[in-house]
């Protein structure tokens, strides 16, 4: 047993129980907490994957933008995160059988596609390469995929200011 | 570096002689070195606090410390720490206890990671990792969420307005200094941190990227929270922001961590824009710590002699004057390396 593995449970158990956390919390801005530790996790297995960048993209965008935004949005809306929530609602039957599909799903997919052992990475830099095929092959769903979060940037935008001229 | 190579390889030859899994050691290794930056940030931290206390009493005409210790009061930090180690441990009652005490941990962690990526001299970096500066910038937003922790689970109207105003800085002022730094990026052509300094060889980056520097120097300072951008702890309005409930040892990790940060930020501003290790006649570590608190003398210089901004002038600064200038920066850069054909 390498290293690695140890790392790799280690941090396996740790992001499986901050995403339960995530699930299981009563107050709302533990959830979040909870979900930022989670997303964490998912980084380290990244970059236990070789894939450096996605690690840092990963804790860059969900971490310190997307959860912040969370917690930002939980504490200004000031009951939500004093009173606790309802874990469960009467959907929970629906949502068992989809959950169990989707687990049984990726875990046929995963003994079935994937070899026991995967051939190592031939590419060194693999940040590098990323970012050339990004802007040589890739780079017409590139710039779509910028245009459209430009697009709902402005919106964003329109819509705050409207209600700011309503009051 | 070579002798210190072999040295690693004979620990390890030592461990599997004796039929030890290769994890041990590894672990072993990990530890050590990070018990080593530990113990260096503690210390740099206790002389920056010192330094910064003489600093200030110099520049309003005063002495600062001068007993503890005898010279200069050079233990005042030392009998500091003591005494906030032996302080009682206090959780207000109305606090969410369980993150009250995890969020200085989060925000120690961050700012420790951060080191891992800092290249003191030639080979004596933790982990020269191809992402270098992404991994800085991506794992000290981590710190905003530390602080957010706090300011809400201290259950107090101020440390949530300090939470919030540290969250609204960082994530604006985030956005110029990543667009600063992608001009040495794109220069060197690689985001690993020995990579940049090995290419600022015949020249500093400081010279053709002073507009960059500049950028970067101003958003890091703001990423700090130290004057002239500290609204998130403003004294005068918000008692001190979101760390107002904390006391004793989890006050001293907020502090180590500001600190810390300091020593981070103006480390990395050494190696992107000021040459890193390169330097005549001394070792390569002593100039890089040289410049590294020459920037933190900086920093300190300028948190003495400015005012508190306000919250619109913030604003105003970070997205209406500093994100134009870091994508002017970012494109004349550009610019002259397609005209290099490079």
């Amino acid at each position: 047993m390498t290293v690695t593995q140890v790392v790799f449970f280690l941090m396996a158990a740790f992001t499986v129980g901050a995403a339960l956390l995530v699930v299981s919390a009563k107050n709302l801005v533990h959830c979040a907490i909870a979900l930022v530790f989670a997303f964490f996790g998912v980084a380290a297995l990244f970059v236990l994957l070789d894939a450096e960048f996605l690690a840092a993209a990963q804790v860059l965008l969900y971490v310190g933008g997307i959860t912040i935004l969370m917690l930002f949005a939980i504490m200004l809306t000031a009951r939500i995160s004093a009173r606790g929530i309802k874990i469960m609602n009467e959907q929970v039957g629906v949502a068992a059988v989809v959950v169990f599909a989707i687990a049984g799903l990726l875990a046929y997919a995963n003994l079935k596609g994937f070899p026991a052992a995967v051939p190592p990475l031939t590419v060194q830099d693999n940040t590098a390469s990323l970012g050339t095929l990004l802007l040589t092959t890739y780079v017409l769903p590139f710039e779509v995929v910028s245009l459209l979060l430009l697009a709902a940037m402005v919106g964003a935008i329109i819509l705050a200011r409207r209600e700011r001229g309503k009051d | 570096m070579f002798e210190f190579g072999q040295l690693m390889e004979s620990f390890y030859d030592a461990f599997s002689a004796r039929g030890i899994p290769l994890f041990v050691p590894q672990l072993i290794v990990m530890l050590a070195v990070a018990t080593a930056v530990l113990i260096f940030t503690a210390i740099s931290v206790m002389f920056m606090v010192w330094w910064e206390r003489k600093i200030s009493a110099h520049i309003q005409v005063r002495f600062g410390p001068m007993r503890v210790g005898g010279w200069h009061g050079w233990a005042q930090s030392i009998a500091d720490g003591v005494k906030l180690l032996l302080k009682e441990d206090i959780v207000p009652a109305g606090a969410d206890r369980l993150v009250f005490v995890l969020a200085p941990m989060v925000v120690f962690a961050a700012s420790l990671a951060s080191f891992v990526i800092i290249p003191f001299g030639p080979g004596l970096i933790a982990g020269d990792l191809n992402i270098g500066v992404l991994f800085y910038i991506s794992i000290s937003s981590l710190t905003v969420v530390g602080i957010i922790m706090a300011g809400w689970s201290s259950n107090n109207k101020y440390s949530v307005l300090g939470a919030i105003r540290s969250a609204a800085q960082a994530v604006s002022y985030e956005v110029p200094l990543v667009v600063s730094v992608i001009g040495v990026i794109m220069t060197v052509g690689s985001m690993s941190m020995t990579r940049i300094v090995e290419a600022q060889q015949g020249m500093w980056f400081v010279v053709p990227q002073l507009l960059g520097f500049l950028i970067y120097l101003t958003a890091a300072i703001a990423e700090c929270n130290r004057t002239p951008f500290d609204i998130p702890e403003a004294e005068s309005e918000l008692v001190a922001g979101f760390h107002v409930e904390y006391s004793g040892m989890r006050f001293a990790i907020f502090f180590l961590a500001e600190y810390a940060n300091m020593f981070v930020v103006s480390a990395i501003a050494t190696t992107l824009f000021l040459g890193g290790w390169h330097g005549p006649l001394l070792p390569g570590w002593l100039w890089f710590l040289l410049k590294t608190y020459f920037i933190i003398f900086l920093m300190m210089w300028l948190r003495w002699t400015l005012a508190r901004l306000r919250v619109d002038q913030l604003m105003n600064l970070g997205w209406k004057f500093l994100l134009p200038l870091a994508f002017l920066n970012m494109g004349i850069t550009g610019l002259i390396l397609v005209l290099q054909g490079q």
